[in-house]
């Protein structure tokens, strides 16, 4: 499970190449330094291709990159901060905002943690549901680093054809709940409203469509020479390093390791449905280009798998039946004096949730996601703690800048697909 | 699964199915090592921090949620009755382990420390620890000694305060450029 599948197959490269002693920071050697030729050059933060508003300081010589530190925090709006002000209902809005491309799994691991917590059982269609809209939400996520990092590359019809599927996933989230992102759709319990009915046949007719999408994007890319040129034996990190630079996802899985929480340490649903993870050992931007690629046709049968279930559950309950953290059904307001004072409790005051620390980790579309929340009993999370695959993936750009050029920075970074929003919270 | 062999070892904490093992902090590497080593643990998740200013001086209140307390006239379910058990010291400091291995596993490692008090870094164990200590270090003001890069990440070189502190205001943080200024 940790190691490649074929031991015989030549290391990315030998030893380690995580800088000394800062594991961050790339130094330029003293003795090229003293040459005089090195120059230093500021890089981001507002540059189209950081993905947000990354700053790199860059040491070049030549075309060379020599020397480099990442400087982040210029998107820090104090989410953590914040969430410690809201009753645990309310804090649920913040989680997607974290990460705005792959926003219902950072919904998902805080509901994930807070139902740990109250030790709750969520029924069965709920979970489904949440499964299907995770997978999603991973080929949502997968788009946009595919089209924005391929723009970079200048393949500018990259982008128009990922983001006409982009466009049809996010018709499908508006059409379950109301909203085209952010949609805090899932809840403590289950989910916040039903399923619409004619979500079953739009979210057919996107499955049936997917496949041939990705056909088109890998017709574009994975045999065009360009491509290859500007990917291949780029940004290498050797499985050791990976491990040791706290890389998951995509990163991990392109430097050999089969790792993947939803089979490693299954949550939802993923127990049930039959998919397979991508692994690729040489560790390079291709190689995380073909995970994505692979990744996205997985979660298409994820989807698919997702729908055939719940069409056989219509009707089940969607969300746990605990009125002292669920909100009660809107039509028993009217009716129930019990319900009235429910709702009128939980929404003003909040539910307790018992004391204790959790360290919930979900697999996202970046990584390992994981959410540290620590209750003091009170209807407010006294500390929520997100740990960013994003903010881990930037470590590793040091290490993977090694005889790297200038330009080929641009794809080495794009290729650890970071989201700006979640590496700063 | 026990982990009495881990160097300084305080007490070992089991909750909501998570292991957590509590270490003196002059000892953390040591134990960092051992995990690592011995145990397995050659994936360092996360490092998160969490302050306790305030934590337990009054009842927590609120609408109860758990399976456990169902029963609305039981003592604790209602209103200012429920007083969180005290905690050591002001911050704690948890490394979340798992081990990438045939036998993933996950546990959590704690130490305790006051305001001032600083604790080893664990770069040379963890090399990703590098962000997560200057993160715990912006937001919290934990020193971690030895850390080869030890500086603010989120927050502005020149900042004042951590912003994750219980005692940091909300809203009170300077408005650049204003008049007020």
């Amino acid at each position: 499970m940790a190691t490649a599948p074929e031991r015989t197959r030549a290391p990315v490269y030998e030893g380690t190449r995580i800088p000394q002693p800062i594991p961050t920071v790339l130094r330029v050697p003293q003795e090229l330094r003293d040459t005089g030729d090195v120059m230093t050059v500021n890089f981001g933060p507002n540059h189209p291709s950081t993905h947000g508003v990354l700053r790199l300081i860059v040491d070049l010589f030549g075309e060379d990159v020599v020397g480099l530190e990442a400087v982040i925090g210029y998107l820090h709006t104090g989410f953590e901060k914040n969430m410690e002000q809201k009753t645990w209902w309310k804090a649920i809005t913040y989680a997607p905002r974290i990460d705005y491309l792959s926003f219902q799994n950072n919904e998902l691991v805080f509901v994930l943690a807070a139902e740990k917590l109250l030790a709750m059982e969520v029924p069965e269609k709920a979970s489904w549901m949440r499964t299907c809209l995770c997978e999603l939400n991973r080929i949502h996520s997968h788009l946009v680093w595919l089209g924005t990092s391929a723009l970079e590359l200048g393949a500018i019809s990259m982008f128009w054809y990922c983001f006409r599927e982009r466009e049809q996933i996010l018709d499908l989230f508006e059409l379950v709940a109301g909203y085209r992102m952010h949609t805090r759709y899932f809840q403590v319990g289950g989910l916040a409203e039903d399923i619409p009915s004619g979500f079953y046949p739009e979210a057919r007719k996107f499955v049936d469509w997917m496949p041939h999408a990705i056909d088109d994007y890998e017709a574009m890319l994975t045999r065009n020479r360009i491509w290859l040129e500007r990917t291949e034996g780029l940004g290498l990190l050797s499985t050791a390093d990976a491990i040791a630079l706290g890389q998951s996802g995509p990163v991990l899985r392109a430097s050999g390791v089969d790792w993947d929480l939803r089979k490693i340490e299954p949550y939802l649903a993923y127990a049930s449905v039959d998919f397979a993870v991508p692994v690729f050992s040489e560790g390079d931007v291709y190689a995380r280009y073909r995970v994505h690629m692979d990744e996205m046709r997985e979660s298409t049968r994820i989807v698919a798998q997702c729908l055939d279930r719940l069409e056989t559950m219509d009707g089940l309950p969607w969300t746990a039946d605990d009125r002292k953290v669920v909100l009660p059904p809107r039509e028993e307001l009217h009716t129930s004096m019990e319900s009235l004072i429910h709702h009128f409790k939980i929404v003003t005051e909040g539910y307790r949730v018992p004391e204790g620390e959790v360290y919930v980790a979900i697999e996202s579309p970046r990584g390992e996601l994981g959410c540290y929340v620590v209750s003091d009993g009170g209807p407010r999370p006294w500390r929520v703690k997100f740990r960013a695959p994003s903010f881990v993936a930037l470590q590793a750009t040091a290490t993977c800048m090694s005889d790297a050029l200038i330009a080929d920075m641009i794809a080495i970074v794009g290729s650890l697909d970071t989201v700006m929003g979640e590496v700063d919270r | 699964m026990t982990y009495e062999g881990v160097p300084g070892l305080v007490e070992t904490v089991e909750q909501h199915g998570e292991t957590t093992l509590v270490v003196d902090p002059a000892r953390v590497v040591e134990a960092g090592m051992h995990l690592r080593d011995v145990e397995g643990f050659n994936f360092l998740s996360d490092v998160a921090a969490a302050d306790y200013r305030g934590w337990a001086s009054h009842g927590v209140a609120g609408y109860i949620g758990t399976a456990s307390g169902r029963d609305l006239n039981a003592p604790m379910t209602q209103g200012y009755q429920a007083l969180p058990k005290a905690k050591p010291k002001r911050f704690s400091v948890s490394y979340h382990l798992l081990s990438v291995s045939e036998r993933p596993r996950r546990v959590r490692m704690q130490v305790w420390v006051d305001d001032g008090e600083a604790v080893p870094t664990v770069v040379p164990v963890w090399p990703t620890a590098d962000w997560h200590e200057r993160e715990a270090f912006d937001m919290m003001g934990i020193e971690f000694s030895g850390h080869p890069n030890l500086k603010r990440i989120l927050m502005d070189d020149d900042w004042e305060g951590h912003p994750l502190r219980k005692d940091y205001p909300i809203g009170g943080e300077p408005v650049r450029f204003s008049e007020a200024e």
